[in-house]
This record gives structure tokens, sequence and C-alpha cells, in this order.
């Protein structure tokens, strides 16, 4: 496979062709915020934030599915992309009921994160307060979509990496929604295996475990990054079955 | 079917109608169908028999004929007399009158040289109104098929895509990408099947064009088709149709069906070793689904979002598989272009912007109907000689082309021709061909606000600034529609549109804010003149607030 060299913010770095744009930005310590991102599930560039400036090109470029070409010129943190991330999360804040002061993920969570990061100070836009409901049916978790960024990583890892498929996208537009297999309750679904990846995942406190308390829990995605590697390497496969 | 076979059909066909005495050509499109041409079909067919007159005449029903707003449209042939509001009983007066005492009615002819026909150019259209979409031997009369075969017995797959690329024909659906490039793309392109799309998700408030040329002429858009399947190397293809077309669906049937019988689509088509299979899609009510990753999503039976290119469906489509995707109007100019020649196309409209392109007008307009014109020809022709202008007592203020991605076009601009290069030096777009005519009476604010609901309501609310940020644009467009906005929220707006702008994941978030950045550009005065003044807290300098801690 032929290696590739380009300039992300001024630093000459060498990219793989199958690599993304964000991969390589990783791999060299420049860091580009991420929302719907995740290491180990597929990428759907929804979220906007990684959008990059590409030299020659006029349009913005999600660095999550961007893949490098020789040459390539990119820049991550222009004043542009600067302004536009923090309105991008400016309007999520003003899209959900997010109250800090009462969420069980409270400081470890990645939207307030990401609102520290970008500046954010101040909402300009009214908040729309929609009505949202909470399904505390199943017997470990809770959803609360009051709190949902519809971000869709419990979409992809049910679906991808757990092979339930229980979350979906439902309604368009400022009424989207996730919901548990036909719109029923998460309590009902046949499909949920409690295995609670959808709850880890989440970056806010959308998806929680029963019990927590306010600012108690903390979320832990690292685990994903493993059982992807150990998939594709075969790692817990006998030696028998992977001859045969 | 052989060419042969094809040609017999044709002579058999032109036979029967020379056998004619007359024929009525009474337009069953959904304009008309609305107005009750299907009852005026009934009273000419009831009328004939009563005079014994039915032998020797036949009544059918077309496709659009294009003056929509003064439907029901009836031709008496072969004089070629063309009738206005035929209602059903004017209906049993042309059979008494104009057939059987040969006087015409004259209060309700639209003459030959009427403006509204003489500027046009059909191509696209040019069966539409005059055969049958339901009998696809009145197709095959008229030369249908007769390009199919010409490709499959004379071309090789390249020289189809050269031809194509020398007609300079580009993509009817909004965009204008070469259609030539495109086909060489998917020809060139590597995968085990590769597939054919038609995009029929028409969705534009104001446009018509495609479900006309679905409903008028079905079987030109299997033929296109057909032979773009046969230039890049597909056996199959699928038209996305919308659900809200139910004729056009209806007629889509019945067309794939009779092209199959046939033998014009299926296996060995014309005795050559060209498989080629039609499917239809029907869609599900979803605007966004017209966006091309998002349609081909839908086809696959999924959740229609649009995903981001690359890679674009020329390279991965349906399946993953190369995948060529063009609208309705692009491959219903595939059959005229084989049959004439690429020079002749390349010789109508501009260099850049080749062959025709057929509007749909509507709005503030005396002739609302659909129209086709050569590109480059001035706005102000289609709207005040082809249109016929703005009722009377009003004033044309603005023309909307591009439906919700695109913008209002002023007085000021009423002479720049109408291409793809021109339409976007003043921010708005060719668009699939939607033009919405707005009077004196409208005010811009509200057009704005009329095209935002639509994307709130249309944004699919995959990717955050399209879904969150169209929202926030309606609600300042209301809040200054009401006049409750200060200057610090027009400047939001704007802010907010750029971003939406700049940020959004597919074309119709991209686009989205187009109407807002027209008319703040061209109609900046109605925005300023119903702010109000700043609402800032100023601190009272007066004494008796200041003493009580002074003191």
């Amino acid at each position: 496979m032929s290696v590739l060299t380009l300039t992300i913010d001024e630093h000459p770095v060498s990219a793989k062709p199958d690599e993304t744009l964000l991969d390589i930005a990783h791999q060299n310590d420049i860091d580009i915020p991420t929302l719907c991102h995740l290491d180990g599930l597929i990428d759907v560039g929804a979220c906007r934030l990684c959008l990059v400036e590409i030299e020659g090109s006029p349009k913005l470029m999600p660095a999550c599915t961007t893949r490098p070409q020789e040459g390539m010129v990119v820049r991550t943190n222009t004043d542009r992309l600067k302004k536009y991330r923090k309105m991008i999360i400016e309007l999520l804040a003003s899209e959900g009921n997010h109250q800090c002061a009462v969420c069980v993920v409270n400081n470890h969570c990645e939207l307030q994160n990401l609102a520290y990061a970008v500046g954010l100070v101040y909402v300009r836009f009214p908040y729309l307060y929609p009505k949202k409901t909470l399904d505390a049916t199943q017997e470990s978790y809770i959803i609360d979509r009051d709190r949902c960024v519809l971000c869709t990583r419990c979409v992809r890892v049910c679906s991808e990496v757990e092979g339930a498929h229980v979350w979906d996208v439902a309604g368009r537009g400022i009424s989207c929604e996730i919901v548990a297999d036909m719109n029923q309750m998460w309590g009902d679904s046949d499909a949920c295996t409690s295995c609670g990846k959808c709850v880890m995942v989440c970056p806010t406190g959308a998806l929680i475990k029963k019990g927590a308390n306010v600012a108690e829990m903390e979320k832990e995605t690292d685990f994903l990054k493993y059982i992807v590697t150990a998939r594709q390497k075969q790692e817990w496969v006998g030696e028998y079955l992977k001859e045969h | 079917m052989t060419v042969e076979e094809l040609r017999a059909v044709a002579q058999r066909e032109q036979l029967r109608k020379q056998n004619c005495k007359s024929r009525i050509l009474t337009c069953q499109a959904a304009g008309c169908i609305s107005c009750g041409s299907k009852e005026t079909k009934d009273a000419i067919a009831r009328g004939l028999k009563e005079q014994g007159l039915d032998k020797s005449t036949e009544v059918i029903g077309t496709g659009c004929m294009g003056l929509c707003g003064d439907g029901p449209l009836v031709i008496v042939e072969p004089e070629g007399t063309l009738y206005k509001q035929v209602d059903p009983l004017l209906g049993s007066r042309i059979v008494q009158e104009h057939l059987l005492n040969g006087n015409a009615i004259t209060s309700h002819v639209i003459p030959p040289d009427d403006p509204f026909f003489a500027s046009q150019q059909k191509i696209v259209l040019e069966h539409c109104g005059r055969i049958s979409a339901e009998r696809i031997e009145e197709y095959i009369a008229v030369g249908g098929y007769e390009a199919l075969a010409r490709v499959l017995t004379e071309y090789q797959p390249q020289q189809v895509v050269s031809e194509i690329t020398k007609s300079g024909l580009r993509g009817r659906g909004g965009a204008g990408y070469p259609t030539g490039l495109k086909w060489g793309i998917v020809q060139k392109a590597v995968g085990d099947q590769k597939f054919v799309v038609c995009n029929a998700d028409e969705g534009d408030p104001g446009a018509f064009m495609d479900r006309s040329v679905l409903e008028g002429d079905p079987h030109k858009i299997l033929e296109g088709m057909a032979i773009a399947a046969y230039a890049v190397g597909s056996s199959q293809g699928y038209i996305y149709v919308r659900a809200e077309y139910p004729l056009a669906i209806e007629r889509l049937r019945m067309a794939i069906k009779q092209a199959e019988r046939f033998g014009l689509l299926g296996n060995r088509i014309f005795e050559s070793k060209f498989n080629f299979r039609v499917d239809l899609r029907i869609g599900a009510g979803a605007f966004v689904c017209g966006e091309e990753t998002a349609l081909l999503k839908s086809i696959q039976g999924q959740r229609g979002t649009p995903r981001p290119r690359p890679p674009f469906p020329s390279e991965s489509g349906l399946w993953g598989m190369p995948t060529l995707i063009n609208n309705v109007e692009t491959f219903a100019n595939v059959p005229p272009i084989i049959l004439r020649g690429s020079s002749w196309f390349a010789s109508i409209g501009t260099p850049k912007s080749t062959g025709t392109k057929v509007f749909a007008l509507a709005g503030k307009i005396k002739n609302t109907g659909l129209i086709e014109v050569p590109m480059g020809i001035p706005l102000r022709d289609i709207i005040f000689r082809i249109g016929g202008g703005t009722p009377e007592g009003t004033t044309f203020k603005a023309a909307q082309t591009g439906g919700p991605s695109g913008g209002c076009i002023p007085e000021e601009h009423l002479d720049l021709p109408v291409d793809y290069e021109s339409l976007a030096t003043v921010n708005s777009i060719m668009g699939s061909g939607g033009l919405i005519v707005m009077d004196s009476e409208s005010r811009m604010v509200d057009v704005a606000k009329f095209f935002m609901e639509f994307s709130v309501d249309e944004s699919c609310g995959k990717c955050i600034p399209c879904r969150v940020g169209t929202t926030h644009i309606h609600g300042l467009l209301e809040k200054i529609s009401c006049g409750k906005a200060t200057q610090e929220d027009l400047a939001l707006l704007e802010e907010l549109c750029v971003m939406v702008k700049e940020t959004s994941l597919c074309g119709l978030g991209q686009s989205a804010p187009n109407p807002v950045l027209s008319t703040l550009r061209f109609f900046r005065e109605e925005y300023t003149s119903v702010l109000k003044e700043t609402e800032r807290f100023i601190p009272s300098t007066s004494n008796e607030a200041a003493t009580p801690h002074a003191s």
C-alpha cells in the first residue's frame, strides 16, 4: 500500500490511503473536536464539528469521512471553523433540555466538555424546550430523550457491534427521536440484550445506568476499540476455526 | 423484437391513425383532470356515439398540453385546433359544430401563433399532449424506441457516451453536472453489477415538470434509461417516483408492462446481448429522498438520509455498486440526441448550457402551465411573452427559481439569460424547473418564511446545522415578520444562514438558506423596515434613581 504525505495545520504528516483525516490528525496530536465519531463505529459525518478546510476546495469537509490525498493541505483550526464549531454547540444547547446541574453525567459529559472547549458561555438562540419522553422500563438503564443530541452512536453500536439493532431514528427534522425496536417501550424490546453498550457510548446523559445520582456516572468508551480490534484480528477465534 | 418488427408496428399504427377521419386529443394530465377533463372526455365520446361518428373518430387521453391554467384542453386533429376550458357541455358542442358542421367554436380556440406556444421549442415534451400515454404503439409510431434500436445495432457503448458528451447535455435535476461525464465515470467504474436510477422524486413546491413527462410520455424515460444502461453496462434500472404522483406511477407501471411484452425491456433486446429490466420504487413522502445518496438508501429499504460524498454514487451507489443517477428530464433528452445527433442538440441553447429546459410556471402569472424553452432565453421572455405577465392590476416583483434551494430574481435582473452560470451569478439556481412568480402584493419576508417552513418540515434531522439551524432561521423570520425583531436578530439571522449553508451535510441543507439570503440581497429594506428599536437596558441617569444610595 502506498504512503501519502500531506500537510495538516502547517505540519507535514504521512498517511495511508484508507485512513481518514481525523485518524491522521489524532496520530499527530492535532485536536479536532468530534461528537458523532467514536473509534470502532462507522462514521456518518453528521455532527459537522470535525469540518476542516482543504486548500482548493470551496466546501468544508468532515475530517471523519474524508480520505487523504497526496499533497493535500488541510487546516483544522481557522477562525471560521472555530466560529462554526461554537455555533454547532450553541444550536445543540438550544435544541434539547440540557440541565447540567441535575444530570447524572454532569462533569463527565462530552457535550459539556465541548461547550467548554469551544468557549460557549451564552446561547443567542431561544431555547426550544421540546416535549420529550423518558423511558425507564428497561431493567438496568434509562433513556432520557431530553438530553439526546442524535449523534446515533447508540444506533450504530447496537447494530454494528452488538448486532441487535434495537435503536433507530424515527421522525424527521427537529422532531427526530431515538426509538427502541418498532417505536415501543425499551423494556418491551425482545431484541435488547441489556448489554449496555449504548449507555456507555452515549456522549451525554441521554442513556444512563439506573441508580446513579447527579454527577455520579462516568462513561467508558475504550472497550469498543478492544472489541472491534479483537474481532478484526480474530483474537477470540480458536486456531482450528481460523484455519477452517 | 427485431428492428423490422418495430418498424412494422409503427407502420400499422400510422395506418390506423390515417384511417381515422379525425382524432380528438383530451389532456388527461393531473392538472386538467383536476378541472374535469375526464368528464369532458366522456361527454365527447358520448356525443360521437350519438352522432354515429364513433367509428371514424378516435378520442384519446394524452399527457400535459402545457397551458394548465386554461384547462381542460382539447385538440381536434387533423386540423390541430386547440380548445381551452372545455367543459362537458362545450365538449358535446365541439362534436356537433366542429366535427359535424365543420365550424370551429372560435371563442374557445387558442390560435397556433399564441405567444404561449410560439416561443417554445419542444424536445423533452415533443410527444407530451400529442400521443396517448397508455399505448406503446402510439409512442412507437412517432419514432419511439428507434434510438434504442440504433444504439443496440450500430453503436459501441463508448460511442454512446461520447455522443452524449458532445451534445453538452447537463443534468436537469438542478446542479447541471455534465451528463456525458457522469456516464463515462460509471462506464469506467469497476463493479460486478451496475445500476441505472431515474430520480423522479420531484418535490419542490410549484414544480411539476417531471410529473408531466412521466404522465404524458413514460416510454421516453424507459428508452432513455435503456440507452444509458447500454452505455454504462448495466442490466437493472430503478425509477424512484414519489408516492404523491399516483397517475405517474400507474402510467409507468403500464408502460413497463407494455415494453416488456414487446420485448423492449427484458432479455436480448433487439436480438442483441443487452438485457435490461426496470423496477419502480415508490417514495414515502420525504423530500430529502430527492438527494441522490438518500434516494439510494431509500431504494435499499433504509431510512432515507444523505451521506457524505465522496464516494459518489457513480463509484459506490446501490449496494456499493457503481450507479448512474439522472433526473427524468435528463433521460428524456437522450433519445432525441441519439436520433438527431449531438451537434443538432448542441446548436440549441448557449455554448455552456445546451438544449432546452422545461419550466413549470406558477404563482402570480396569467398563463400558468408547463413550458419548454431553449436555454439562454431571457427570463423576461418567459414571464412576459410566454407567461403573459402578472394578472391585471398588479406589477411584477420577483421570480423564484429552484424552489426551496433557489433564490428570488428581481425586476432589474429580468434580462438575465436562463442558463446554469447566469442564474448562479444572482445566487439562484436553475433547479429542477419550478418558476414561481410574485407580484407587488407578495411580502418577501413571508416568501422566505414559506420556503424555510418547508425546509424545517423536510429536514431529515441527520446533521445539526440543518436540523436545528433551519428551525431557528424560521423562528427569526417569524419574529421579523411580526415586527418583534431587532437589528441584532437580523445580524444573527444572516450569520446563521451562512453557517447552515457552509456546514450542512447535503445539498438540501446547504441550499436551504438561499431563499433568505437572496431576498436579503435584493429586498433588504423589507427586512429592515419592520425592525424595532434595539432593546437595551439603559441605566437611569435621573436623580431619583441614583440618590437613594448616594444619600
